[in-house]
């Protein structure tokens, strides 16, 4: 095992596309990014932004204009079927193979790989023993993730790379990819997560990177994400019978002069409640999207 | 209705199957090797077969359009090629099976390859430590395999219906197998390095079928080849069609019938190196225009 404490390693990404003629545009802009080995990365951002360029580049699928990229020790540009082996990836929905059945498409793609796992355990451990004869085709949606995180993990891959996993999948089986993938992690495999859901980010990552306009503009763990956990707090209560609320850096303060100025006999500030930004308002406020809260009451200065 | 059972309860919990260990531990030093080209050809050859011959839309019409031109036009036409007193019946049988295997070869990849490029296959391949000329060479086993069948299937039936006669010789065999597998190749290579032009796979169908029908017109399947305008013969001779049909009328028509030929002889030598010009020239394009991803 090669023992690289990083497995990816970026500094100063650009890649410019040229959609006409004359015109060019970066839609990676010195990017830098690094994942540490065993660590679940999420990649958040809006369409456009460069998340799905980012992973091309990543997963050697495009070249790069300028930057320096070492993906488990070597430049994705260079790489050869030894460093393919050691990468497990699941496109974004795809429809191939569908007049194959589960078992013949997984033993398949087994044969490309130097010490693939078993097939039957796989199949098994993404929950489709039942349907290891049924072709592709006839899969649900959810099925049809699985043999694709299924065909991901074929190979024992060191870093797996996920290009939104579960979108269009109802809430249960997409709790349980997140078991799994939680599991991968938990035994040394380096996750990179592209994603449009906050939820999946927060339950998941270890940290998240926040992409727009072709760089990453904040990276940290969900909890802490560009100061969420320090930054301005929302304390609301009630007062007289009336709702309050207040934005304030420094509720403790607040609140110890709210017990001391708005409690009840018992002691306790009716309504009291103490709201950090979620992680969508701060990814929001990120990008550069205001967050619209419907039934918030305005600030009280 | 008891308490108990009307009780909301939450979603009934998914199994949490326990995933087999990521990385198993390994003597030192000693990596497993990768799967060798031709471990993954076969293997991706049996893939191909398999997948066609499980779509039953593109196999009914694979194999069912070349047998019932076969069998309508054979009913149609009659006489004989000039003075060699061969039946036009049997040229047309032979030009067929020619046909029938441009159209499992070319046409079935050139149309497959675009598929496989709209579905996802290729961007999963490319994800893989596969090598890609694995991809090639199944397309390349499937292509024979499909056109062995279709040829066989009118072969029987040309046989049976239009006096074709099989090989009698060892020396038409032979003959039969290089020009077959020469022809074969070189179409399903031409269809690879072109799959690449079309944009969407609605419209791969007629982009390969247009040059296809085109050729089937000018390269002596549904006319004496001689009886045509020498421009078309010209244009004709430029592309395998011609050659592959010329190289079938040799193995199974009459030795008399080869002074109907342009050059009153079969050419054999010519076929061989036209046709392997075509297969080189495919090759080729394939090495440079393959795009495994969709343009930038």
């Amino acid at each position: 095992m090669t023992a690289t404490r990083t497995a990816v390693r970026v500094r100063g990404l650009r890649k410019i596309y040229r959609p006409a003629r004359y015109r060019e545009v970066a839609a990676l802009n010195g990017l830098d990014l690094d994942i540490g080995t065993g660590e679940i990365v999420a990649l958040l951002g809006p369409n456009g932004a460069g998340k799905t360029t980012t992973v091309q580049i990543l997963t050697g699928f495009r070249r790069r204009d300028a930057g320096e990229v070492t993906v488990l020790g070597t430049d994705p540009a260079a790489a050869d079927r030894a460093w393919r082996a050691r990468l497990g990836i699941v496109p974004q929905q795809a429809s191939d193979f569908g007049e194959l059945t589960v078992g013949e498409v997984v033993r398949h793609l087994a044969g490309y790989y130097p010490d693939p796992h078993d097939s039957a355990e796989l199949i098994d451990a993404v929950g489709l023993t039942g349907q290891a004869s049924t072709r592709l085709r006839r899969l649900s949606g959810g099925q049809r993730r699985r043999v694709d995180l299924a065909l991901g993990l074929l190979g024992r891959p060191e870093l797996l790379v996920l290009d939104e996993p579960t979108t269009g999948l109802d809430p249960a089986v997409r709790r349980q990819f997140w078991g799994l993938i939680r599991q991968l992690a938990a035994a040394g495999t380096t996750v990179l997560l592209s994603t449009h859901y906050l939820d999946e980010a927060e339950a998941l990552a270890s940290r998240v990177a926040v992409m727009a306009a072709g760089r990453i503009v904040a990276a940290g763990p969900p909890a802490t994400l560009a100061g969420r956990d320090t930054g301005t707090a929302i304390v609301s209560w009630q007062e007289g019978g009336v709702p309050r609320s207040e934005r304030t850096p420094a509720p403790a303060r607040l609140v110890a002069a709210l017990a001391a100025r708005a409690a009840a006999p018992d002691g306790e500030i009716p309504g009291l409640t103490v709201t950090r930004p979620s992680l969508e308002d701060t990814y929001l406020r990120l990008i550069g999207v205001t967050p619209h809260r419907p039934g918030t009451p305005e600030d009280t200065p | 209705m008891t308490a108990a059972s009307s009780t909301p309860s939450s979603p009934p919990a998914l199994p949490a199957p326990a995933l087999p260990a990521p990385v198993r531990p390994s003597p030192a030093g000693l990596t497993p090797a990768l799967p060798s080209l031709l471990r993954t050809s076969v293997s991706r050859g049996r893939l191909e077969i398999t997948s066609f011959f499980r779509d039953r839309e593109s196999l009914i019409f694979t194999f069912s359009l070349p047998v019932i031109l076969l069998v309508v036009f054979g009913e149609v036409f009659h006489g004989t090629i000039g003075s060699t007193g061969v039946a036009f019946r049997q040229y047309f049988a032979a030009g067929i099976i020619a046909s029938g295997i441009m159209s499992a070869t070319f046409v079935n990849v050139g149309a497959s390859v675009a598929a496989d490029r709209a579905d996802g296959t290729l961007t999963r391949l490319a994800g893989t430590p596969m090598p890609p000329a694995a991809y090639f060479a199944g397309k390349a086993i499937g292509a024979l395999a499909v056109a062995a069948a279709e040829a066989g299937l009118l072969l029987a039936v040309g046989a049976a219906a239009f006096g074709l006669r099989l090989p009698g010789t060892a020396s038409r065999w032979l003959t039969l197998a290089w020009v077959f597998i020469l022809g074969t190749a070189a179409c399903a290579v031409l269809g690879l390095a072109l799959s690449s032009l079309p944009r969407s796979p609605r419209g791969s169908s007629a982009m390969f079928n247009l040059p296809y029908l085109v050729l089937s017109f000018i390269s002596g399947v549904y006319f004496v080849f001689r009886d045509l305008p020498p421009v078309l013969q010209h244009v004709a001779a430029l592309f395998p069609l011609k050659w592959l049909c010329q190289g079938l009328r040799s193995v199974f028509l009459p030795a008399a019938a080869a002074v109907a030929e342009p050059a009153r002889s079969w050419e054999l030598g010519e076929i061989a190196l036209v046709l392997g010009a075509w297969l080189a020239a495919g090759l080729v394009l394939c090495m440079t225009t393959f795009r495994w991803l969709d343009r930038e």
